[in-house]
Order: structure tokens, then sequence, then C-alpha cells
């Protein structure tokens, strides 16, 4: 679990984190949602270590990031595997040295051990035929596929995914949202998702925090969001025409 | 205010450079990597510069001799102290500013703008470890093509004076043995040292440092490239007054 008390940011005198408190839960897929500017990429990198908090505490399952020191900082980075908006893999890498990167840095396993590790989790994201290829020859989704091979193969207590879906077609978006939803309940891992997707926000949102001008406007399940009388929240999420009639059907059929 | 903001920077990214180790069986592949990309793979470069330069130094001095009393061993004897003194050191480590320096600029800017380097650091990694210090290993091997430059610059300087018939071979030599102070190739080498850690660490502070996209990779790897020339320039004044002064 990664609790979250009061964190603050701000930019030049510009606040873009006004004290946000709250809680991500083990085994589940956490959500942050907001519209761009909202501040959800700083907060996840805010969670991740990447940007340092101006005050507020980020613990992770009792241990306050900001009082770890450098090498308990680092230590703890090894517990937490992340998804990046444009996958960021290694590029001089094949996506198999990119998946067995870490296990080259951080384990004493050997070249047999490390390779039986990395095809199990490649496959388990079903990428078979592509190991020896580099990311420019793979399509955005396998790299995104990719990315999340990376970032399960040290087996982490804590997943983060900066917009997983974004430039992927409907059908690999929710392939990709289907396969970190089961690699969350299949590890039991703490799970956080910045997106903007509103299918994935109605999928795979166990607990939705919703963001707006750097505060946290609203948080529930993706049951709440349909019930919500929370005008933000709604503007936002039921902002198409679609997902007004889908919030319909639900609340008349729950009638 | 900017400017010290910026060397206060630069100085901070020096001592983390050091801090926490890559793994040494991760870390050799890497330096041997970079000694190819950034030694290896300057040497066509250099040796080419390097010749014309010898035989433009061996030229421009005989083209100035005209006083029949100085003698013709003067082309070789200017052209052995202009090529180990400056050309060798000073004028390949500018060369050397713009190819590999903007080589490794654009190199880690785009691994900063790609979130490369946001992805080494999530998973625990010395980003800076681990892509700084290869280089500034590889770059400790820069004295080698500096005396490799010497040889060549002076060569072409033989090759320019002899065959351009501005002087004999047996005058050349002997202006290359005049007078010969081994001081001079142990100040070229400690130059070219200093040279070779700013060449690995002035453009890596740009590039890991930079800000924006692709346009920005671009003009970080022509700042990176200006700020090392000046910096080389700025220390070549200060060690020539230090070792020779």
């Amino acid at each position: 679990m990664i609790e979250v008390k009061d964190l603050r940011k701000s930019f030049d005198d510009t606040p873009v984190l006004k004290g946000i408190s709250t809680t991500f839960e083990k085994g589940k897929t956490n959500l942050i949602i907001g519209q761009s500017g909202s501040g959800k990429t700083v907060f996840i990198k805010c969670l991740l270590g990447l940007i340092t908090p101006d005050s507020g505490t980020i613990s992770y399952e009792g241990r306050v990031y900001s009082e770890l020191g450098l090498e308990g900082q680092r230590n703890l980075r090894q517990e937490m595997g992340m998804v990046f908006q444009g996958s960021a893999l290694f590029d001089s890498m094949t996506v198999e040295g990119n998946v067995m990167f870490p296990l080259e840095m951080f384990t004493k396993q050997s070249p047999s051990e490390m390779q039986d590790r990395v095809d199990f989790v490649l496959e388990r994201v079903n990428l078979i035929d592509a190991h020896k290829k580099y990311p420019a020859e793979i399509s955005g989704g396998m790299q995104k596929r990719v990315a999340i091979a990376r970032a399960i193969v040290m087996n982490p207590k804590y997943l983060f995914c900066d917009e997983p879906n974004s430039g992927l077609d409907p059908r690999t978006a929710i392939i990709i949202d289907n396969l970190i939803q089961e690699i969350t309940r299949e590890y039991n891992i703490t799970t956080v998702v910045n997106t903007h997707d509103m299918n994935s926000v109605m999928e795979i949102g166990e607990k939705i925090v919703f963001l707006q001008h750097g505060i946290k406007e609203w948080e529930g399940s993706h049951r709440d969001i349909f019930k919500t009388d929370n005008q933000a929240v709604s503007n936002f999420v039921y902002s198409s025409e679609l997902f007004k009639k889908v919030r319909q059907m639900y609340l008349e059929e729950r009638d | 205010m900017k400017y010290l903001s910026s060397i206060g920077s630069y100085a901070i990214m020096v001592r983390d450079v050091f801090r926490k180790p890559t793994k040494w069986t991760i870390m050799k592949s890497l330096i041997l990597k970079e000694i190819d990309e950034l030694i290896y793979g300057s040497m066509g470069i250099i040796i080419f510069i390097s010749f014309f330069i010898g035989g433009v130094v061996a030229i421009q001095t005989a083209l100035n001799i005209s006083n029949p009393l100085i003698p013709r061993n003067l082309i070789g004897f200017a052209t052995r102290q202009s090529v180990i003194l400056e050309f060798a050191p000073t004028f390949t480590s500018i060369i050397m500013a713009g190819k590999v320096g903007s080589y490794i600029t654009s190199s880690i800017g785009t691994m900063r703008v790609t979130e490369q380097i946001d992805a080494l650091e999530v998973m625990g990694v010395n980003s800076l470890n681990y892509l700084v210090f290869p280089k500034i290993v590889a770059m400790m091997f820069y004295p080698f093509v500096v005396a490799i430059a010497m040889y060549i610059g002076i060569f072409g300087g033989w090759i320019a004076g002899v065959f351009g018939g501005f002087s004999s071979s047996a005058d050349f030599v002997e202006g290359l043995q005049l007078d010969f102070i081994p001081f001079h190739v142990t100040y070229s080498f400690i130059k070219s040292i200093v040279f070779a850690f700013i060449i690995a660490t002035v453009p890596s502070y740009h590039g890991y440092f930079m800000k924006g996209g692709a346009l920005e990779v671009g003009k970080a790897a022509t700042v990176s490239f200006v700020w090392t020339s000046v910096v080389i320039i700025i220390l070549n004044y200060i060690l020539t007054q230090l070792m020779l002064g």
C-alpha cells in the first residue's frame, strides 16, 4: 500500500500539487485521472521519487520515502516497476536486452536463469518472437508490452504506468489494460496508472483518484463513478455522448 | 548568477558520477563500447587533420623564411614545436569537442527526452555513473590519440617540406632533433588528459540536464560544443602558464 499525506509541489512559485492525501491499495489497479495540467504526471513522478515534493510524505508499507536516505531510496526503487508513456526502452538494446537489463544490474543470477526469467515474462505479456528485435523494429503496442515485461521482471511490489494506452488503437489499449490488471492481481502488487482513457476508467479502475488544478477532487471506484454527483468528475468522465449513454444505461439497469 | 549555478550543478554532477558504481561486469562492456565509439571512431578524422595541419605548418614556416642566414632546419624545428605543443593536444581537442562532444550531448539528451534516463533512475541505477563514467574512462585513452596526432603531424610536415621542395630531408630531421625538450611531450600529455576529462563531462552535463524535445537536443549539442571549446581554451592558457611560464 502507498500512503500519500498532504503532498505539495510548486514550480517557480506556481503550485502544481496543493496538498494531496490518498492511499493506493495493494492488489488493486489504482487510477489517477484528470485533465491535462491537473498535476497527474508531477504526482506520479513524486511517487517514483523522480521529483522531490516541497512538503508532505509518501510511505510505502510504512517506509517514508523522504526519510530513507539516498541508498535506501535507490533500494526502494528496485521494488518499483514503471511503464513510461513513450515506453522508454533502451534503443541500443534488443527486446531481450531491455528486459534482462534489471536482472543483470541487480541480481547474481546465472545467464541461463536470467534467460529463463526473460522468456517467462515475455511469454506472460504475449511476446514470443520479438526477443532479438530492437525497439525501433516493433509496433507501439509491442513496445508497451516490452515495457511492462521490463517493469515486472524483478517481481516489483509497486507498478506505475504513465498513460499506458496513449498512441494505441482501441483494441491494443484494451489488451494492455487487461494485462496490467491481470498482473496486478496475479502478483498482488500495488499498481498506479495515470490515464486519460475513459475505457480504462470503466474497465480496470478499482480505485480512482480524480485530480483537478492540483487538488484531489474526488476518489472512488469505477462503480462509484457512475453514480457520483460530483460535477467536476461528471464533466470530465462524461464529456462524450457515448459515455453519457453508458452511464444512463448503467443507472437504468440498476434501478 | 546563472553561470555560477551551472558551474555548481556541473561540480555536483561530477561528484555523483563517482557515487554508487555500476556492476563491474556491465561497466566493463560499457567502457569497451565507449573506447570503440569515442577513441577508435575518432582516429580517422584525427589522422587526416593532423597530416594536413603538419604539412601547412611546414609550408607556412618555409614561406616566411626569406633571410638566407636562417638555417633551413628551422622548418623541421618549427613543425615539431607547433605540432607537439599546440596542434596535437589543443587543436585536436577542439575537433574532438565537435565530433565526440556533440555525440555525447545528443545521445544523452535523446535519452533524457525519451525518458530513458528516468527509466534508469526508477530502476535504482545511478544514471550518471552508468552514462558518464564509461565516457570519462574511455577518454583517458585520449593521450594515445594525441601521440598519434603528433607523429602524423610531423610526418605531414616532412612530406610537405621535402616533397614540396622547401627543405631537404636531412635538414628537416636535423630540425626535428634540435634542442628537443622531452618535458614538452609530458606537458602535451598532461594537457590532453585534462582536455579529455572536459570533453567527456561538459557535453554530458549539457545532455543530462537538457529540457525540451528533439529541437532542444540539437541546440544543446551546439551549446555544448561552444562551452567545451571555451573551457579548453581557458584551461590551455592556465596550464601553459603553470607548466611552461
